[in-house]
C-alpha cells in the first residue's frame, strides 16, 4: 500500500518538526520520517538534558523540552510520524511526484520532499577494527531484532549504557551472558545496574572490566574476542558479540540521490531552500549556502521560506494569501482545534 | 601557541592554537580529520585524542560527564581525553597529542 501526502519531511529534528507547523499554516499536509524511535533528533538523542540558550524568547530550554514543545506545536496539523526507519530510496514518478521507500518497506508518495536530516541518521557506533565487516549480522550484532535468535548461546555484551545493561539483564534469561565494560562505573539507569550486579552475584552472568582489542574468526562458527584490561589479556570464545557503544550520525543514502553537494552538505538557494532537484528542499544543518550558520533558529527561518515555495507545487492553481497567526481567524481555529 | 598533533596516518601536524578556543576547535578548524559531531557539548565521543603523558597533569581534569562519554569511544587509554573539554591556555604551548581511531 502506498500512503499519500503533500510533503514528506525526512528527519524529525527541531527543524523538521517546525517545518510541519510552517507547512500546516499553508494547509499542506505532511508525513515525517526518522531513524530514531522518537522525534527530536540530536536534541532528544544527544543532549536531552542540556540547556539551549539561543532559541528566541526562551531564556533557557533543554533539548528534550524543545523537542516536546515542537511536537506539541505541530500537533494541530496532524502530521503522520514514521519512526525507527530510514529513507532508503526516492523515485521521481511520471506525475512529478516522489515515491519514498523506507528501510522497513513502507512506501509514501508526495508532491515535495523536504530533507531536514541534520548531520545524518543515527546509527549504532561500530567497532573500528579492520576485517570484521563480514562478521556483522553473523557473529556481531549492533542491534537486536529478535532476542530468541540468541537462545542457548554464549554471548559477550560490551558497553556501559542502558542498551548494554538492559540486554544483559534480559538475555541472561535465555543465554550464557558475559558483560564487559571499560570501568566499574556505568552510565545506565541505576535500577538496571543493580539488577545486573545482583545477577552477577548470583553467578547468572559474568562481568569483567576490559576493552575489545581484536576479534578473530574461528572455524566452528564462533569468534574469539580479545579483551584487554590494562596489561591483562582475556580471550572469550563466543557465538555472538553484542557491542553497544551508543549511536553516531551518518549521512547515509541521502548522498546517493544525485543532489548537488558541497562536502556532504546539500547546496540550496537562499530564497526557496530548494536543492538542485526541483521540488526537493533541504533545511537545517544538512544544507549549505553562503553565510550559512548551523543554528536551530536558522533552520526555523529556512522552514518558513521553504513552505512558501512548497505551496506553489502543492496548489498550483491557488493563490497564497500571506496571513499572520495573530489576525487570521482561519488559522486560529485550526491551531486551537 | 603551538600544538603538535599526530594524525591517523602518523604524520605530525603543527597547529596554531589560541587561548580562546578548545583543543577540538583548533584541530577541527585547521582541517584535521576529527568528527566532533555534537559541536563540543560533550555529547558524543568523536573528538577522542590521546595526550602525550608529560602533558596530562597540566590539563584541566576530566569530569564525570567526559568520563561517561568516553564509554562510547574505542580503545580508551589512561591518556584518553575528549578534546572539546580541553580549554587551551598559554601554559599548554607545545602540547603534544595523537588523534584516536574513528
Amino acid at each position: 500500500m502506498i500512503e499519500k501526502t503533500d510533503v514528506i519531511i525526512i528527519g524529525a529534528g527541531p527543524v523538521g518538526l517546525f517545518a510541519i507547523f510552517e507547512l500546516g499554516l499553508l494547509n499542506i499536509s505532511c508525513h515525517i520520517i526518522d531513524n530514531l524511535d522518537k522525534p527530536g533528533g540530536q536534541c532528544a538523542e544527544l543532549y536531552p538534558e542540556k540547556p539551549i540558550y539561543d532559541i528566541p524568547s526562551r531564556i533557557s530550554i533543554t533539548g528534550q523540552e524543545l523537542a516536546d514543545e515542537l511536537v506539541a506545536q505541530a500537533k494541530p496539523f496532524k502530521p503522520v510520524y514514521h519512526l525507527s526507519q530510514q529513507v532508503e530510496k526516492i523515485t521521481k514518478l511520471e506525475s512529478n511526484e516522489w515515491l519514498v521507500e523506507t528501510s522497513i518497506n513502507k512506501k509514501i508518495q508526495s508532491r515535495c520532499l523536504v530533507i531536514a536530516g541534520g548531520a545524518g541518521s543515527f546509527v549504532p557506533r561500530k567497532i573500528p577494527l579492520k576485517n570484521i565487516d563480514h562478521l556483522e549480522e553473523k557473529n556481531i550484532f549492533y542491534a537486536i531484532r529478535d532476542k530468541f535468535n540468541f537462545r542457548g548461546s554464549k554471548l559477550l555484551i560490551a558497553g556501559g549504557g542502558d542498551s548494554a545493561l538492559d540486554w544483559t539483564n534480559e538475555l541472561s534469561k535465555i543465554a550464557d551472558v558475559t558483560l564487559i565494560h571499560r570501568r566499574k562505573e556505568f552510565k545506565a539507569a541505576p535500577d538496571s545496574v543493580s539488577k545486573m550486579l545482583k545477577l552477577e552475584k548470583e553467578k547468572i552472568i559474568n562481568f569483567s572490566i576490559g576493552q575489545i582489542q581484536n576479534i578473530e574468526e574461528l572455524k566452528n562458527d564462533k569468534i574469539k574476542v580479545i579483551v584487554k584490561n590494562d596489561e591483562k589479556i582475556n580471550n572469550y570464545e563466543v557465538d555472538f558479540l553484542l557491542p553497544f557503544f551508543g549511536l553516531k550520525m551518518e549521512l547515509g543514502p541521502i548522498a546517493d540521490w544525485g543532489l548537488k553537494l558541497d562536502e556532504n552538505l546539500i547546496k540550496v538557494d537562499t530564497k526557496k531552500f530548494e536543492t538542485s532537484e526541483p521540488s526537493i528542499f533541504a533545511i537545517g544543518d544538512i544544507n549549505t549556502y553562503p553565510g550559512k550558520l548551523k543554528l536551530i533558529l536558522s533552520g526555523f527561518h529556512e522552514a518558513a521560506l521553504m513552505a512558501q515555495e512548497c505551496f506553489k507545487y502543492c496548489f498550483p492553481n491557488k493563490k497564497n494569501v500571506f496571513r499572520y497567526t495573530t489576525s487570521s481567524k482561519d488559522l486560529q481555529k485550526k491551531l486551537n482545534s | 601557541m603551538k600544538i603538535s598533533v599526530i594524525d591517523r596516518d602518523g604524520n605530525k601536524n603543527l597547529l596554531e592554537g589560541d587561548n580562546n578556543s578548545t583543543l577540538m576547535e583548533v584541530i577541527r578548524d585547521q582541517g584535521l580529520d576529527i568528527e566532533a559531531a555534537c559541536g563540543g557539548c560533550c555529547a558524543c565521543a568523536t573528538c577522542h585524542v590521546y595526550i602525550n603523558d608529560k602533558w596530562l597533569d597540566k590539563l584541566n581534569p576530566k569530569d564525570d560527564e567526559e568520563e561517561s562519554m568516553l564509554d562510547q569511544a574505542f580503545d580508551v587509554k589512561k591518556n584518553s581525553r575528549l578534546s572539546c573539554q580541553i580549554e587551551l591556555s598559554d601554559e599548554l604551548d607545545g602540547l603534544e597529542l595523537e588523534l584516536a581511531s574513528e
